[in-house]
């Protein structure tokens, strides 16, 4: 899975560059985004900006990264697609992250 | 049959005859249920979808849907080994209907499942599964399980998604 990450303040900022988290890659993205948030930072944010497309196993790795990162480190989302923020509304995992409109650092987040 | 019959010469008015005799297939595939044939499936789907002129909005709910049901699919009916699939996408006049068919184990149940969400209580339940067929029931307005001759068959109706 292409990663990258960047500091934002105090937050690690974890972007996601592929447009699918889906079952296909559902493990490789728990583990990728796992090691990724070896690098210091807190909170931790995903960037999901250019992801257009997740299942509900996509989800469920969503949710396994924030258990793992655990209540010393919380996972927020940012950028979320509408299809994307589709399925957190609809299993109502909405109410369980923060969640920012445009990653830090985007225009419009500076704006 | 349809009662009314239009002649020849007579002017198309509505939305054509086609959908409502059945005869608007928009994507037809078949495959094998492993993550990688499903994923380009519903690639290859999408690019018809888009083809065809369907919205944003509607073609992000068959696809959503469609990969919960083809993730059940090899996860359920087809846990000991890949098998066959068979998708087909048709448009209709009230939504666009989806059929899969597979050669898998049936049901357990013998009917499709209408689950409530699992529970959501942070920090203590927090569920990474068990989404799939809520999702699918929120955007299917119709959903038809059938077992026939060694076959699931699952048909589900999306439909459209705003008219404003």
């Amino acid at each position: 899975m292409d990663i990258s990450t960047s500091r934002a303040g105090p937050a690690l900022v974890i972007t996601i560059n592929d447009s699918r988290v889906d079952a296909a890659v559902a493990i490789d993205f728990k583990e990728s985004v796992r090691l990724a948030a070896e690098e210091p930072g807190t909170p931790v944010i995903l960037d999901l900006s250019q992801v257009t497309f997740l299942d509900s196993s996509g989800l469920g790795a969503v949710v396994a990264v924030m258990k793992l990162l655990g209540a010393a480190r919380p996972l927020e989302l940012a950028g979320l697609t509408p299809p994307v923020a589709k399925v957190f509304r609809l299993t109502r995992m909405n109410s369980v992250f923060t969640i920012h409109p445009h990653p830090p650092g985007s225009l419009q987040a500076a704006g | 049959m349809l009662a009314k019959t239009v002649g020849p010469g007579a002017p198309q008015r509505d939305h054509g005859s086609h959908a409502e005799q059945g005869r608007s297939m928009l994507f037809r595939r078949q495959f094998t249920s492993t993550d990688t044939e499903t994923r380009a499936t519903l690639q290859a789907m999408m690019l018809s979808l888009d083809q065809a002129g369907i919205g944003a909005e509607d073609a992000s709910n068959v696809e959503l849907i469609l990969a919960e049901a083809l993730n059940n699919v090899a996860e359920h009916a087809y846990s000991d080994g890949a098998g066959p699939v068979d998708l087909l996408v048709s448009i209709q006049r009230n939504g666009l209907v989806c059929t899969i068919s597979d050669r898998g184990r049936p049901m357990p149940s013998g009917v499709a499942p209408s689950p409530d969400l699992p529970t959501i209580s942070p920090p203590d339940e927090l569920p990474e599964g068990g989404f799939g067929w809520h999702i699918i029931r929120c955007l299917t307005s119709e959903l038809v399980y059938a077992r026939d001759q060694g076959r699931n068959l699952l048909s589900m109706r999306i439909p459209w998604s705003g008219f404003d």
